[in-house]
């Protein structure tokens, strides 16, 4: 291919070349890969993988009965390189995230000292959405709440790595990310072979380890199970996937109940059979519709209170969404210094807060150069683009800011990063997102890289699957070994 | 094992079955009309042995060949292509459990049937497609029983195809006394050894039957076959000593064991003569049906009850 037009913009940071047909250090290799390639063999690879895709992705596209319930995962063949070097900063500072988040949520739901040393105002917490009573004085195994983290992070114009969002309730897209390897080592096995990657596909048996690390019962081999709300769920294959490759048990409402001893027990055909952990992957408001949701048919009655007395471990624990509001995200690097006493290794995009009047005049002033973001939704919802919107939207958003500044933040519009991508024959440059995954229970872990989403929309800055968005298989590489 | 799963792999068992008993039941039948011409009593009779007679007669005035076919393949409460969409709506959250195969095979059995257009398919056409089901189903099976463990997943599906298998080799020697043992005449003699031989090969156990019963072809001895004998495999004792078997493989099966054990002795000590000499073959075979029914309840009440 030919790589002399791949254009560069000095606006944005290409994740493989610094200039035209100029390649980054240790990129060298993919460089010249991707330079070699015939069309033909482009062709060929781009077949391979769509077979490969097709084939794994029976498995999640054949349920379309009349509805789509599971679309196919746009999957880019050129992968996304990262530094080892790069990754270990970032592996520490996620876990330093993760784990000041935790103290976060136990402090909050406790004794509220961050409150108490006027850290964070009081009423930033006590109006978030998610902040539920129910959970006043619970000490979770560890204090930890938040045991798997899918935080989204993206690469400003200089390369700097920065903390865009924190998915602290169900993150999802492990799945994916453990598929596009799969893909991978069907597409570009030459590519593959000749860089020492860090393997990811421990992931599951991370996770099986973190959950049952949490269990109430010391058991050798707790009874771990995944809560799923069903088939008809666009995270369903994740769900069956994790559970299968975990060797647990897949789950819905209506094979849970709690008895009158307050324990979780799962119907079986020996009879019921007590379960220690959840990994649930449905909403706090649909787990218990005694105490939440009441017409919930998801959930199980009394999960709560078998929670509350520690008979079950609940991994999210509910309660976790109070850390995972836009509003609170900006206090985070205060967090880290306020709990650990330290610098925070990895850093937020700039954020102002519309509760601050001086800063609220500022964001209102400001309104064409920043994303205004609500608060309390995820996945790009509610979303408003300085310099994509319509006249009646800035209307909207100032009328909408100042009837409640709590519900917003704004951040600058972000210059994410770039990376070759194969459109048509040719490769352009499409902007990149990165979400890894940490666990944390007795011990921390990361997934060496994460799931690459990129905007496949030349010029979009929107790497959501379900607007336009698709995946890179992502690499971290220890340059220094190869040979 | 979740409750839920080992009832969702019985039915999956039974659908499996009743698709592929459907498809051998209209296929017999439509050979069987090349040769007899003028025993359209057939017609009815195969509505009859689906049980849905009801549904048949809100859906259709009379009962002729085009109306039958298109309710045994395609009627939304009882045809092949519900028993193809509901055996593949049962395993679609417990694929793991099996050979990917056998999850590939259910797909293209899904995917024939949705591409043809049942309700007016040529006899010619018919022909092809119903042998298809037919293979498809087999393959699906071997593949089940060919690469699946002796475990809990594998045993509720066998349970499921076996009860299935009983009740439709039941329906099947029901209607056929219904409409061959009633007041005929002496000149359908011949026509009825070529009814009871197609009675024989809907269940497939034509060479079987001679091989056994070294007699030929006769309405009594073919019931008593189909009802009695321990080593067909769609005789109704056989099916009923084959799910006793499984049974006893899964947990708390004392009751469920004790049902299937008295139905097969029962089969065992039957003599077909004298129970139709006593006129008692219907309400013998009703008995049966009930005894069949009886142990799915308590399949379901000890399993599955949720």
């Amino acid at each position: 291919m030919n790589l002399l037009d791949y254009p560069s913009n000095a606006r944005f940071y290409d994740e493989v070349f610094r200039a035209p047909n100029r390649a980054r250090e240790g990129m060298g290799p993919l460089a010249q890969y991707l330079r070699r390639l015939e069309s033909q063999q482009v062709r060929s690879k781009r077949d391979a993988a769509e077979l490969a895709i097709r084939t794994l992705g029976i498995s999640f596209t054949v349920y379309s009965d009349g509805a789509n319930i599971d679309r196919q995962w746009p999957f880019d063949i050129v992968p996304r390189i990262i530094h080892g070097s790069e990754w270990d900063g970032i592996e520490q500072g996620l876990k330093q995230r993760l784990q000041a988040l935790n103290q976060f949520i136990t402090d909050i739901y406790n004794e509220q000292h961050i409150i108490k040393e006027g850290i964070i105002p009081a009423d930033i917490l006590l109006s978030s959405r998610d902040y539920r009573p129910e959970c006043q004085g619970v000490k979770p195994k560890y204090n930890v709440w938040a045991h798997i983290c899918g935080s989204d992070l993206i690469r400003d114009h200089t390369g700097q790595f920065l903390v865009l969002e924190d998915n602290l309730r169900v993150p999802s897209g492990v799945s994916y990310m453990l598929e596009n390897r799969n893909v991978s080592k069907r597409v570009v096995p030459e590519l593959l072979n000749k860089l020492p990657i860090r393997p990811m596909d421990d992931y599951p048996s991370q996770l099986f380890d973190t959950l049952c690390s949490i269990s109430p019962r010391a058991k050798k081999r707790p009874e771990v199970v995944v809560l799923t709300p069903g088939i008809y769920n666009s995270a369903y294959f994740e769900h069956a996937f994790l559970a299968q490759r975990m060797g647990a048990e897949l789950v819905e409402g209506g094979d849970l109940f709690v008895d009158s001893d307050d324990c979780v027990y799962m119907k079986t055909v020996e009879g019921a059979s007590r379960v220690d952990v959840i990994y649930r992957r449905i909403d706090d408001l649909f787990l218990d519709p005694e105490v939440f949701h009441p017409g919930s048919m998801l959930g199980v009655p009394g999960l709560m209170r078998a929670w509350l007395n520690g008979n079950v471990a609940l991994a999210n624990a509910p309660g976790v969404g109070v850390a995972d509001d836009k509003v609170v995200y900006t206090y985070v690097p205060d967090m880290i210094r306020f709990y650990l006493g330290e610098e925070p290794i990895l850093p937020n995009v700039p954020s102002y807060l519309c509760s601050d009047p001086d800063q609220r005049a500022f964001v209102l002033d400001h309104l064409e150069s920043l994303v205004v973001k609500p608060a309390n939704e995820s996945g790009g919802y509610g979303m408003f683009i300085g310099s994509k919107a319509a006249p009646e939207e800035f209307d909207e958003i100032t009328r909408l800011i100042k009837k409640s500044p709590r519900n917003y933040m704004a951040q600058p519009i972000i210059s994410l990063s770039t990376a070759p991508t194969l459109i048509d024959q040719q490769l352009e440059p499409r902007h990149v997102d990165l979400r890894p995954f940490t666990l944390q229970g007795a011990e921390s872990y990361v997934t060496a890289g994460g799931l690459t989403r990129v905007a496949l929309v030349k010029g979009s800055l929107v790497v959501n699957s379900s607007q336009g968005g698709g995946s890179k298989d992502t690499w971290v590489v220890d340059f220094d070994r190869v040979h | 094992m979740l409750s839920r799963v080992a009832e969702r792999l019985y039915w999956f068992g039974r659908y499996l079955e009743r698709a592929e008993s459907t498809a051998r039941l209209l296929s017999v039948y439509t050979n069987l009309l090349l040769d007899l011409p003028n025993v359209q009593f057939l017609w009815p009779a195969l509505v009859q042995i689906t049980g849905y007679e009801q549904g048949f007669h809100q859906r259709f005035k009379h009962t002729t060949e085009r109306n039958v076919v298109r309710f045994l393949l395609d009627d939304p409460r009882c045809s092949l292509r519900y028993c193809v969409t509901q055996a593949r709506e049962n395993v679609r959250t417990s694929r793991d459990l099996m050979p990917n195969e056998a999850w590939e095979k259910i797909n293209e059995l899904q995917l024939l049937l949705s591409q043809t257009d049942l309700g007016r398919i040529s006899r010619e056409d018919r022909h092809i497609l119903l042998s298809n089901v037919i293979d498809l189903c087999l393959e699906l099976t071997g593949y089940l029983s060919g690469s699946m463990s002796r475990q809990l997943p594998y045993y509720f599906l066998k349970i499921g195809r076996q009860i299935e298998r009983a009740d439709m080799t039941t329906r099947v020697i029901d209607v056929a006394c219904l409409n061959l043992m009633s007041s005929r005449t002496e000149s359908d003699e011949a026509s009825d050894n070529i009814l009871w031989m197609g009675v024989l090969s809907s269940l497939n156990g034509y060479q079987m039957y001679r091989q056994e019963m070294q007699e030929r072809v006769q309405g009594l001895l073919v019931t008593e076959f189909l009802m009695r004998d321990d080593a067909f495999p769609r005789s109704v004792r056989h099916a009923i000593l084959e799910a006793k078997e499984s049974l006893s493989r899964l947990p708390r099966h004392a009751d469920a064991k004790t049902l299937a054990e008295a139905l097969s002795d029962q089969l065992g000590d039957l003599d077909v003569a004298s129970v139709i000499d006593s006129g008692r073959l219907h309400a013998f075979i009703d008995d049966i049906q009930a005894d069949i029914s009886a142990i799915h309840a308590n399949i379901s009440e000890t399993w599955f009850l949720r």
